[in-house]
């Protein structure tokens, strides 16, 4: 059940937290940077994304990084081996997706 | 210049609605207790307000965590009823929302629509104890005063259900509904 878990769809929110996490990044960063890469589409809310740190934190798909500034409180996290892992899967499956709707849908 | 404000919402959207309608007056939301909303002069339409309901009491560490990850977020905690908290943005820095997915936002009903039921659950309890009460005072011959208070705490009950969790549930079947074919 677990792994079949993981073959799943991400979230738009957990899909772009981890893209933005290949760099370290807080939390304001991530919203900023989700906002760039949509060109402003994806605006994440502050409590969604909250939750979804959480529980990729809890996954093990994303860690938290020492802060070394010292003036700077906030958290930073950045993605570890398995939130890479599943970032490659997800990527198989939107370009099967792609693929599919283009063959059929696209012009 | 203080200006205080008497209200009373069952739909926490439409309290958003309202706090930020005043904010585009220029009257910007600085503490609420039970009904009672107190607004400052601000520059017409500073803030985004926005209200959540969080999981634990203000004062817990959980929740601590939270208010001050909103704080990185550009968010501020205007003021906090048992765990009702109000948070403003300005709105310079861009739209402010707190849910932004179906998922998040069901979780979120999820957790009033349980207060509701507590609330309910506390009155269906008081008015039952009254109802005991005031046949054990009418058998011993006095007034039975005890089975009058049941009858409010009853009605209450009622109105509770009509006016807080029928709507509430409308909204969550609304969005379990969407969720089955969208994020």
């Amino acid at each position: 059940m677990a792994e079949k878990m993981e073959h799943s769809a991400l979230t738009e929110a957990v899909y772009y937290i981890l893209l933005s996490l290949y760099k370290p990044m807080h939390g304001y960063g991530i919203m900023q940077n989700i906002k760039e890469l949509s060109n402003g589409r994806v605006s994440l809310g502050a409590g969604t994304m909250y939750g979804a740190i959480n529980t990729l934190l809890e996954k093990g798909w994303i860690h938290p990084v020492a802060v070394t500034e010292e003036k700077s409180r906030k958290k930073e996290y950045q993605i570890t081996e398995v939130g890479k892992e599943i970032i490659k899967l997800e990527l198989l499956r939107l370009n099967e997706l792609i693929k599919n709707g283009d063959d059929i849908a696209g012009g | 210049m203080k200006h205080v404000i008497r209200k009373i919402f069952v739909d926490f959207e439409k309290e958003e609605k309202f706090l930020n309608e005043m904010s585009a007056t220029g009257l910007s939301l600085t503490k609420y207790s039970f009904n009672k909303y107190v607004f400052e002069d601000a520059p017409k339409g500073e803030y985004i307000y926005r209200i959540e309901l969080l999981e634990h009491p203000v004062e817990h560490l959980e929740s601590q965590e939270y208010i001050q990850f909103m704080e990185e977020m550009g968010a501020e905690l205007v003021t906090s009823y048992h765990r009702w908290v109000y948070f403003r943005k300005k709105a310079a820095d861009g739209e402010f929302t707190i849910y932004s997915d179906n998922d998040s936002k069901l979780r979120h009903y999820k957790r009033i629509m349980l207060l509701f039921w507590f609330v309910i659950g506390l009155n269906m309890f008081i008015g039952l104890l009254n109802l005991f009460l005031g046949n054990l005072i009418s058998s011993a011959g006095r007034p039975p005063i005890n089975s009058y208070l049941s009858i409010v705490s009853f009605s209450l009950v009622g109105l509770l259900l009509l006016f807080l969790v029928i709507p509430l549930r409308k909204k969550i079947d609304r969005l379990e509904n969407e969720k089955k074919i969208r994020e």
